[in-house]
């Protein structure tokens, strides 16, 4: 079928370009394709929000009943840790637009809803459950819609009963919103090569936990970021908690991908994380009641795409409009999707809608990205001196409107930056007690995480025999410990001999095997609609 | 037959991981994802099939539910019923007030059958259908693992301790479904569009003079402890020996 615009991805990006496109142009057919179940099961995000995005796109959300935001940042600080200390960073370290002041604390599930809610009473068509697999082009090379994937295909490939074929949907314009590393995105910036001057984009795996705490030490509305332990002074990522309503705190973690020791793992990094001293107290007689992970896009400015095509655009983290610096994404996700929706809804003809594309940098986005573009590469370079050097670089740039550094390239994809097993010291990481760090299957289970049995494998091999032939002695096959959710192992025969398994139905749709296989072997591509994590308010 | 109605319901969705409310009232359901009953989503799948198959004319869905249960309702017109209805209430319905409301929908519609899930995985009450039957005085086969219609009777087979046993049953009448009477069919997205458009009324409890207020009082919901860890011996006498400390043999 045809209908003027469908957008692949129905989080905070795809949804605001929707209301935008009603809004501006209440007579388009605007359809939305969303691979989880329901509207909000695959999102996941801390989340600090700048409402900034809210603001511009339904600005009297703050005096609405159902509004998704209700609790103001109190209390916002920074600390770096070593084993058994923290330290607190002073405020002025950083300038006044890293602040969080005026943003909120809570769920990115729950604003996706709220916004769906919105969407469809505008009219827009929402199809949860329907994955887009295939992008199509008509005889120009122009993007001509998405189709979405057959139901009912069997482990072998072949249709069973259930058998139920995908759906064409054509469009005039295409707009993907699937996030960082999105499987249709990665398509169709390879197929124009939007990619050709920005280079490669840098990610992060972030995995999140909320947890119920004991009644008292939930501070609703204080925030808390660390640097530092456990990880090495070279490797990139932090943490962060967030004191919520009802005694519900969230404690999560993010890794850098461009982490160099094959034997990290970043699940267990956040593990023993929570063994700090800092969060013993907090966690004491806590209970854990979600879990999930998702990667992130981290190479901000200089890493985002083109983001027109002929036939369409890319938004939000599909884009990469992630600000590293203030661990914030999804108020540029809104933006992003608005501008789109604003280029498209203007646009005359069907080409791209250029507007977008000439006017982000120069527009909130930009004004957001430019500053910290450095910060990244720096860290990435010299580790947390790099980091130092960064908020150096954000504050010349408050002050003088300058950068000493100019804008520093991304040197490496994070594919490439794995040392062999040769070079480095293996890490060791305790056992989990099962009270206040765990093993991944426990985890999984909380996530919700489930595919139909009888489908084909979605963690796709360029060549089944890589792993166990070249990663495994090389880098002690590392898909093993940066998956978060337990999906890849080595099982080692009675005869010695290794090979290689993909427990396919735990995946939580993180994408973090696409990114950082060193071989670049493995494809993420979506399973059957419906498949995957089952986020509530994550 | 001409008409065969179904009564669904709206629960947590089997995967879904429940978290109980700290004061203990219930199941925290905010943000959580709610879908079909499943039992009830195989009672849609059997009454298509029937309706496929020549034997019925119209197949048409109730629910009982708070308003997002038209989600559930829509799901099953897009699966490929007819018509449906939504009774409205935000009240928790127990089986009896639902057997009373699905008793006068059967008055106003009237069916020849009503095939429903055996019990809703959230109360696991396994209540409802045989209340039902009763109200209505019709005949009921409970827990069918396979429904055949032959000359205006229906034959249903349940899977009990000592095998099959297979009922015959005049119309109309009252089934229930059990988990491996069959597989029910994915929803294709043209489907869903068209579900969009096809009739769904909506109606309030009164409407019916029925009350729906609850008759049991829910004390405390507590979920399960946790399983504690359990210790190796290394000889039965061992095992013995710590039987007794504990006071169990």
């Amino acid at each position: 079928m045809t209908c003027d615009v469908v957008i692949v991805g129905a989080g905070p990006a795809g949804l605001a370009a929707a209301i935008r496109l009603k809004q501006r142009a209440p007579e388009l057919q605007v359809i939305v394709v969303e691979k989880g179940a329901e509207t909000g099961a695959h999102i996941l995000s801390g989340v600090v929000m700048d409402p900034v995005g809210l603001d511009g796109l339904l600005p009297a959300w703050r005096d609405e009943d159902d509004r998704p935001l209700r609790l103001e940042v109190s209390e916002d600080r920074l600390a770096f840790l070593t084993r058994d200390h923290a330290f607190s960073l002073p405020d002025m370290l950083f300038p006044a637009r890293m602040s969080n002041k005026g943003c909120f604390v809570g769920s990115l599930g729950a604003v996706t809803r709220y916004l769906a809610a919105r969407a469809e009473g505008l009219g827009v068509e929402i199809y949860t459950g329907f994955p887009a697999t295939e992008i199509l082009y008509d005889d120009t090379g122009r993007v001509d819609g998405i189709a979405t994937g057959d139901m009912g295909i069997g482990k072998d490939g072949q249709p069973t009963a259930a058998f139920t074929p995908g759906m064409e949907l054509r469009a005039r314009y295409t707009v993907f919103a699937e996030g960082a590393r999105g499987s249709l995105s990665r398509q169709v910036i390879a197929r124009y090569g939007l990619d050709r001057e920005s280079g490669f984009q840098k990610y992060g795996t972030g995995i999140k936990e909320v947890w119920e705490v004991v009644p008292g030490k939930c501070h609703p509305g204080l925030i808390r970021h660390s640097v530092g332990w456990p990880l090495d002074r070279h490797t990139g990522g932090g943490s962060f908690v967030y004191h919520g309503a009802d005694n519900l705190v969230t404690v999560g973690f993010v890794v850098h991908l461009d982490y160099a020791n094959p034997t990290l793992s970043p699940f267990d990094e956040f593990q023993r994380f929570k063994t700090h001293p800092s969060m013993r107290g907090l966690l004491a007689g806590a209970r854990r009641v979600a879990y999930g992970a998702r990667a992130l896009t981290e190479g901000g400015w200089q890493a985002v795409p083109r983001v027109a095509f002929p036939g369409g655009a890319l938004i939000g983290c599909a884009a990469g409009f992630m600000n590293v610096a203030r661990i914030k994404g999804s108020h540029n996700a809104i933006l992003s999707g608005m501008q789109a929706a604003d280029a498209i809804a203007a646009a005359s003809d069907t080409i791209a809608p250029r507007s977008y594309e000439s006017g982000w940098r120069t527009s909130p986005i930009g004004r957001d990205l430019y500053p910290v573009r450095n910060v990244k590469p720096l860290w990435s370079r010299f580790g947390l001196a790099g980091l130092a050097l960064g908020g150096l670089d954000i504050w010349t740039h408050a002050l003088a409107g300058v950068s000493v550094f100019g804008t520093l390239r991304h040197r490496r994809p994070d594919h490439a930056s794995l040392l062999p097993l040769a070079d480095i010291t293996p890490m060791a990481y305790p056992k989990p007690d099962g009270v206040l760090t765990f093993d991944r299957l426990s985890s999984v289970y909380l996530s919700g995480a489930n595919h139909g049995e009888n489908q084909p494998c979605h963690l796709r091999l360029a060549d089944p025999t890589l792993p166990i032939r070249e990663n495994l002695p090389r880098y002690g096959e590392p898909a093993r410990l940066y998956c978060p959710a337990g999906v890849y192992e080595v099982a080692v025969a009675k005869d010695g001999t290794p090979s290689f398994v993909i427990n396919a139905q735990n995946c939580v749709h993180c994408k973090t095997c696409d990114i950082k296989d060193p071989a670049q072997n493995i494809t993420w591509t979506p399973p059957e609609g419906g498949g995957g994590p089952n986020c509530a308010n994550m | 037959m001409k008409k065969i109605l179904v009564p669904v319901k709206m629960v947590l969705d089997a995967n879904a991981r429940p978290r109980v409310r700290a004061d203990e009232t219930g199941i925290d359901l905010s943000g959580m994802r709610m879908s079909i009953n499943p039992f009830c989503e195989i009672a849609v799948e059997e009454a298509l099939r029937l309706k496929e198959a020549g034997q019925a004319e119209e197949v048409v869905i109730v629910s009982i539910g708070p308003a997002k249960a038209q989600d559930t309702l829509r799901q099953a017109l897009a699966m490929g019923a007819d018509r449906a209805l939504l009774i409205q209430t935000d009240e928790t319905v127990e089986p009896l007030a639902v057997a009373k409301l699905l008793h006068a929908v059967v008055m106003d519609e009237p069916p020849d059958l009503v095939i429903l899930g055996k019990q809703a995985i959230d109360d696991d009450c396994n209540q409802t259908g045989q209340m039902l039957a009763a109200l209505l005085g019709w005949p009921q086969a409970t827990f069918a693992s396979a429904i055949r219609a032959e000359e205006g009777r229906l034959l249903v087979t349940r899977e009990i301790d000592a095998g099959l046993q297979t009922l015959s049953l005049p119309l109309p009448a009252i089934v229930t479904t059990d988990l491996r009477l069959n597989e029910p069919r994915h929803c294709a997205l043209p489907n869903i569009m068209k579900a969009r458009k096809k009739p769904l009324t909506i109606r309030m409890p009164a409407d019916y003079g029925v009350d729906v207020r609850r008759r049991l009082k829910v004390l405390a919901v507590r979920p399960p402890s946790g399983r504690k860890p359990g210790i190796k011996v290394a000889t039965a006498s061992e095992l013995v020996g710590d039987l007794r400390a504990a006071g169990l043999v």
